[in-house]
């Protein structure tokens, strides 16, 4: 297994590194679907610039980043290998996820119907399932191209997947500590609150029953070690900036998206053509979406906190308001845990096409619109549309295989109908 | 969304199109045909209209009185240009001052990456003189150019005389909003893009020239005029730029309502409009006409001194005097005429022109084609594709499934067969092993050429020429061969996995080319029969060009002709940075690398 992985980083560092020397960096490090508002890396340099200036980063409207970042960066201006190790923690992280998963089939092995043996997966198809995830991650074009623009959302990235981590581990305080920090850079991991609380109940066994106290004091406790190192966080930033100016610079630009400069979200196109007045409330519409279908599927998947924090970290990188494909890369990276589902997914062949043409189209309408000046915004949009529309199919596309297996797992793979012949199941 | 998640009317569906798959794909390619030929039909063509409001309904009227003097200074600057062997520098600069314009030059040299045989230059210098009329009533943000070539030889002197005589008259005119830039641009494109590139502060090319001194506004629109002689028969219009880029389309209605109004003759591709399109001969008249436009659209170089205008994003276009064996002339006052009453209504725009089409065809220069009529039948087309590709898909995907259902009863699970992928290595390496090949056609022949003359009698744009025709038809052994020394044999899996990845390939190759330059798309074509190979379809384009211009060439012409197109198009890459090139090379040539590698898989 060791080998096979140096073998992976390597490959993957030198095409990093090959791709930093040519012309190309400076290109993708200019493209609107790698970098958002939020974390191109130019504007951490001008916050940089900022800093050593002794002005506050940011006054002038163009560094969002949290002052945590810029002050790792003000000390570590060695940047390429600052995301080469997000891209490498990352990978080690998700490493672990699957081991646990194992475990986890092991147990149900011994209470599923005989024929279903099959829905479960060998220990070898599980010993090979980190490697595949590290090289869906790291040889990922998404990812490449990301950490080529030297795309900050690489740490952020890198956060998460200590998160993932160290709640797959357990262990309820890194875990508190790293979705805290998930948060603090970018508000919407919030979400993912509920699954890691989920995941360390069920660990410790303890039933989700609002009448226990068990439940509610061990909730309470991560909440309580959550809000705190979250607000340590804010509060240590405070101390280091000496002023309150990054809330409104980095909290409040997330969630009021003033900044409209197209990417590959939804946000853009619709704030820029909305009236004024019904502002406030679109914007609500659009970022209730991320948050709105936590309840509900944490309600239908309180018993695979897994798979629901696959579907948050996806929906959040739909949904959010400055979306780059580095954030999609994360929650593909977790296709291959889920490749069990592999035969019952309907749509992937739809899917994937639609992906695959639209990243290619991303470029070529910008130019259009951009540079010939013969195709206009609604092109570029009309993409960006079906974008969001494949990556939607796909996330529902795995939650309907999920619930399927899970339903062939108690009733059995071969549904027969009362007189005999095969059943189907349909969705409706 | 219910044929998305219903499982028996998808399943009737997808069973539906695999089985009639093959007659699918034939309707549609012939639709896909037809639809395109029809295009050409006229009842099926919208008629050309002005869009833009600013040059609909306001009338000029055209005074320009000088065309005889404008003939003479013509007949001074060919002198001038005869003694000084060039571009006389000095003798522009004065006669344009005494026209009362601020006039600046400009020098560039550029050294071609290997010698043009055609144009016979390999180390290119030269200088362009312009002039600015300042708008005397408007606050100098916007402006229109007018250019002319000084060409070698005695060729478009009379358009440079045009271009003084206008400049004059212009002068004294009082109602200018948009300053006007007279140029004259020596080495045709070279130093009109030594010009664009010093006006709008940028190197693309890696070219050397001397910053401008004086500037106008931002050049709203732009024409180019060709005159090589005293009198005219009729006018072309030329609107085909680099990369296939089209100016807005009321500029070609701008230029077809002068006409009309001063009764000109105008044609666009040399052809004259004609009302006899119930006929056999007026359709192919169409035909061809819509033919000659998309061929040089798909050949992505500039056919006028416009072309490289558009790339800033400024409409542009060429006209040139054609004088022919048609008893009824045109003089100079009325090509003057015709100019000043175009400039007076771009004069009068008050946005860039935008309210018109940007992709069109035009079957005659008072028909044209929409996007959204020409696009259906490129739709046609890319759905055989995708069709195919479900076909396959349908094909890799249920045999494993079936197996399970039918063969493995409930008992045997352990033995449940796996989805035998063939590995990823058996697609990674022709993928790889093509792309490289492109990467060396898009590199080697430029690189290689001290090499190949050292070694071969060969001049260096014949070695460039065969380099690439060499390793072009190397490249047609390498990867079959290469790909069977590192995986073996092709399993019977394989072949189908790494058609699905070609023809997807494919497909979204032609979704972007057809976005980007249309006309392209139906050379491309050629690749679905998947025997076409790309520098046959280049050959039979050419062929094809030469019949529909009407002169018909010998197979040693055709053939020297080819080569010469070969080295035209390496060239426009690097002098101007069209695509088609690196297109070819990069993209196209490796996806057609890997049919070849699928038809010869066993």
């Amino acid at each position: 297994m060791a080998a096979p992985l140096a073998l992976l980083l390597i490959v993957a560092v030198t095409i990093r590194a090959a791709l930093f020397r040519t012309s190309l960096a400076n290109l993708i490090s200019e493209r609107v679907e790698v970098v958002s508002p939020l974390n191109a890396w130019k504007r951490v340099v001008e916050g940089l610039a900022l800093l050593d200036l002794d002005i506050s980063p940011y006054s002038g409207d163009v560094f969002h980043e949290t002052p945590m970042v810029i002050y790792l960066f003000h000390f570590l201006m060695d940047y390429a290998e600052i995301t080469f190790m997000g891209a490498g923690v990352k990978f080690s992280s998700l490493h672990l996820v699957s081991q646990f998963r194992k475990q986890k089939f092991a147990l149900e092995a011994d209470r599923i119907p005989m024929d279903c043996l099959e829905l479960i997966r060998s220990p070898t198809e599980m010993y090979y399932i980190p490697l595949k995830v590290a090289m869906f991650y790291l040889l990922n074009p998404f990812t490449i191209v990301s950490c080529v623009a030297k795309c900050t959302c690489g740490l952020n990235n890198a956060v998460i997947a200590l998160f993932i981590l160290s709640t797959m581990r357990g262990s309820a305080l890194l875990s508190a500590i790293f979705l805290a920090l998930a948060t603090y850079q970018s508000i919407y991991p919030l979400t993912l609150c509920v699954p890691a609380l989920l995941y360390l109940l069920q660990r410790l066994y303890i039933p989700v029953n609002v009448r226990r106290s068990s439940f509610w004091f061990y909730t309470l406790q991560y909440l309580f070690m959550f809000l705190g190192s979250l607000l340590v966080l804010i509060c240590l930033s405070f101390f280091l900036l000496g002023s309150w100016d990054f809330l409104p610079a980095v909290y409040g630009f997330i969630l009021s998206v003033p900044d409209l400069t197209p990417n590959i979200g939804l946000f853009w196109y619709f704030f820029a053509e909305m009236f004024d007045h019904f502002r406030l409330f679109f914007l609500c519409v659009f970022q209730i979406n991320v948050f709105f279908y936590t309840l509900p599927l944490s309600i239908k998947l309180k018993e695979h906190p897994v798979f629901l924090i696959f579907m948050q970290i996806a929906l959040i990188a739909i949904f959010k308001s400055y979306p780059t494909v580095g954030d999609l890369s994360l929650y593909m990276a977790f296709l291959p845990v889920w490749n069990h589902l592999y035969r019952f997914l309907r749509n992937i062949f739809l899917v994937s096409c639609v992906l695959l043409a639209c990243s290619a189209l991303f470029p070529v309408l910008w130019h259009l619109w951009i540079y010939a000046g013969s195709a206009n915004s609604n092109f570029y949009y009309a993409i960006t549309l079906l974008f969001s529309v494949a990556q939607i199919l796909l996330v529902s596309d795995y939650f309907y295989a999920f619930l399927r297996r899970e339903h062939h797992l108690t009733n059995g793979l071969y549904l027969k109908k009362k007189d005999g012949s095969e059943a189907t199941l349909v969705l409706k | 969304m219910g044929l998305l998640s219903d499982p028996n009317r998808r399943r009737a569906l997808i069973g539906m199109l695999t089985r009639l798959n093959a007659p699918i794909c034939m309707i549609c390619y012939m639709a896909g045909v037809a639809w395109f030929m029809g295009l050409a039909f006229e009842p099926f063509t919208l008629r050309t209209y002005m869009s833009e409001n600013a040059m609909g309904s306001t009338m000029v009227e055209e005074r320009f009185p000088a065309g005889e003097r404008a003939l003479a200074t013509g007949r001074e600057f060919a002198a001038h240009k005869k003694k000084t062997g060039g571009m006389p520098v000095d003798w522009l600069v004065r006669t344009m001052q005494a026209r009362g314009l601020e006039v600046y030059t400009q020098r560039f040299s550029r050294k071609l990456p290997f010698p043009d045989e055609d144009k016979e230059r390999y180390m290119v210098k030269g200088t362009n003189v312009y002039g600015i009329l300042r708008a005397p009533r408007a606050p100098r943000t916007e402006a229109l150019v007018l250019s002319a070539p000084c060409s070698p030889g005695n060729e478009n002197n009379q358009a440079v005389g045009i271009l003084l005589g206008l400049a004059q008259y212009f002068r004294s005119q009082i109602y200018w909003a948009k300053d006007i830039i007279f140029l004259v641009n020596e080495h045709d494109l070279i130093g009109m893009q030594a010009w664009l590139e010093g006006y709008h502060h940028t190197n693309t090319t890696g070219m050397d020239w001397s910053p401008l001194q004086g500037r106008g506004g931002s050049i709203q629109a732009a024409l180019s005029l060709e005159l090589s002689s005293d009198v005219v028969t009729s006018l072309d219009l030329v609107l085909e730029g680099l990369n296939g880029q089209l100016p807005n389309l009321d500029l070609a209605n701008l230029f077809y309502a002068f006409c009309q109004k001063i009764g000109v003759l105008c044609t666009t591709q040399g052809k004259l409009p004609r009302n006899d399109w119930d006929t056999t001969s007026g359709y192919s008249h169409a035909v061809q006409t819509m033919m000659l436009m998309v061929l040089k659209q798909a050949s992505s170089r500039p056919w006028g001194d416009h072309g490289l205008f558009l790339r800033y994003h400024i409409e542009a276009a060429s006209i040139k005097g054609v004088n022919s064996f048609r008893p009824y002339k045109t003089d100079a006052t009325t090509v003057g005429r015709l100019l000043e009453g175009m400039y007076r209504k771009l004069n009068n725009l008050l946005e860039r022109l935008h309210q018109s089409y940007f992709f069109y065809l035009m079957p005659s220069l008072t028909r044209f084609v929409s996007i959204g009529y020409y696009m259906p039948a490129f739709g046609l087309l890319a759905l055989i594709l995708l069709l195919r590709a479900l076909d396959l898909w349908v094909q890799l995907s249920s045999p494993p499934t079936r197996t399970t259902e039918d063969a493995c009863p409930p008992l045997c699970p352990l033995s449940a067969p796996q989805p035998a992928s063939p590995g990823v290595l058996s697609i990674l390496t022709p993928l790889v092993i093509s792309h490289l090949t492109g990467v060396a056609l898009y590199t080697l022949p430029v690189l290689s050429q001290e090499l190949a003359v050292e070694h071969f009698p060969v001049s260096e744009t014949e070695a460039v020429v065969l380099t690439a025709i060499a390793i072009y038809t190397a490249g047609l052994a390498l990867p079959h061969n290469t790909h069977r020394l590192l995986a073996g044999e092709g399993t019977e899996q394989g072949w189908k996995v790494l058609k699905l990845v070609a023809v997807l390939y494919l497909a979204v190759l032609l979704g972007c080319t057809a976005l980007i330059n249309f006309s392209l798309v139906f050379p491309e074509r050629g690749l679905l029969v998947g025997v076409n190979d790309p520098g046959l379809t280049l050959l039979f384009a050419v062929f094809f060009f030469q019949e529909l211009q009407e002169t018909p060439v010998t197979l040693q012409e055709g053939w020297m002709l080819y080569l010469s197109v070969i080295s035209q198009g390496i060239l426009d890459h690097a002098l101007y940075g069209s695509l088609l090139y690196p297109l070819a090379a990069l993209l196209v040539y490796p996806c057609w690398l890997l049919f070849w590698n699928i038809l010869f898989w066993k």
